[in-house]
């Protein structure tokens, strides 16, 4: 599985990493539903940092498309808030 | 697809899909696709090329705060050794409002740095991507029939695309950051050109929104803190800006004005 954290790299994870990825992923969306800031920043550099660390960064001469794309490591609370409301990262 | 039902990766990875949607059949001709990706790749430079011009901006402006800094110091020694404690007060004002702005210039600067840095290594990626790409082209053209080196392509050609569309969106986000950044800049040069960190002696004009704000900030602890520290700068005769009245006093003639005599001569200052 190939997931790009946006603003960085590509990295190679193995399949068993799915669901430890998915837990951590709802764990975001769940703050950024709530609409409260606190843990933001801690649960979302989490999930960038498992990916980080278990996966094994794609080569710049390597092309390959991602299965998964994450957001920037830099997103604000608000950012991530309004792509899920329509106006994201990328405007619709 | 393997892996993530996530929301985020998946809205995320719908939206960079749109993206690449828009931009030409990817699979269109061969040599065409990384000709398209070449010129793209300018773009990527042209918009690292605004991120410097921003930046360099900003350390002019931040230059010139400084000078405005080392001014109104000095200008504040100047009223205080002339005995003027008010004017000095206002120049130390507006010495901590500059200052503020400095700081705040310092930190947009250093933010400058970090997205231009990131750029700059994408871009990079980028670029190796695509290189890898040409050679890639190569080797389907020569190793494969005409309809399986179009798929395969197509699939590089998509992975480039995702890699640019990516680079695209960093890029966005700088260039917003550094129109945020121009805002703030251009405030501070309006700050300069009405005269905020201008000349003391032209003061005596009307009271305005500046001179109020600045009325505020009398009470920061900063500003009498500076005040003090210079009082007893010159109390010891250390002091550069005690210069002009010491100068007058140099010239032997006692009656060379009231404010520099009581500044300059030794005897007075340590009775006062």
């Amino acid at each position: 599985m190939i997931v790009r954290i946006s603003g960085e790299d590509q990295y190679r994870l193995a399949d068993d990493d799915a669901a430890r990825l998915n837990e951590l992923e709802n764990a975001v969306v769940a703050i950024v539903e709530g609409g409260r800031e606190d843990g933001f920043s801690e649960t979302f550099g989490e999930l960038l940092d498992y990916v980080r660390e278990h996966g094994t960064a794609v080569g710049d001469d390597e092309i390959e498309t991602s299965d998964v794309i994450l957001p920037p490591s830099d997103v604000s609370f608000a950012e991530a808030g309004r792509e899920f409301t329509g106006e994201g990262l990328i405007p619709d | 697809m393997a892996g993530l039902t996530g929301r985020m990766s998946t809205v995320v990875k719908a939206k960079v899909s749109k993206l690449l949607d828009r931009a030409e059949d990817p699979a269109e001709t061969l040599d065409y696709s990384y000709q398209k990706q070449v010129e793209q790749l300018q773009n990527v430079k042209k918009g690292i090329a605004d991120v410097v011009t921003a930046k360099k901006r900003l350390q002019m402006q931040e230059s010139s705060l400084q000078q405005s800094v080392v001014k109104l110091d000095t200008q504040a020694r100047q009223a205080l050794a002339a005995g003027n404690e008010d004017l000095a007060r206002t120049a130390l004002e507006r010495k901590n409002v500059a200052q503020t702005e400095l700081q705040s210039l310092d930190t947009q600067v250093n933010e400058l740095e970090e997205q231009q840095q990131k750029l700059t290594d994408s871009e990079q990626k980028l670029r190796a991507k695509i290189e890898a790409f040409r050679t890639k082209k190569e080797v389907i053209k020569a190793q494969y029939s005409a309809a399986e080196a179009q798929v395969r392509i197509s699939e590089a050609a998509t992975g480039v695309g995702e890699q640019m569309a990516d680079v695209g969106l960093a890029m966005q986000r700088a260039v917003d950051k550094t129109e945020n950044m121009k805002a703030r800049a251009d405030a501070v040069s309006e700050l300069e050109a009405a005269g905020t960190f201008e000349d003391l002696t032209q003061l005596g004009t009307g009271e305005d929104d500046i001179d109020r704000q600045l009325k505020q900030l009398s009470s920061q602890p900063a500003v009498d803190d500076d005040l003090a520290k210079m009082k007893s700068e010159l109390a010891q005769g250390g002091g550069t800006a005690a210069q002009i009245p010491a100068g007058a006093a140099d010239g032997s003639d006692g009656q060379t004005g009231d404010a520099a005599a009581g500044a300059a001569q030794p005897g007075e200052s340590s009775q006062s």
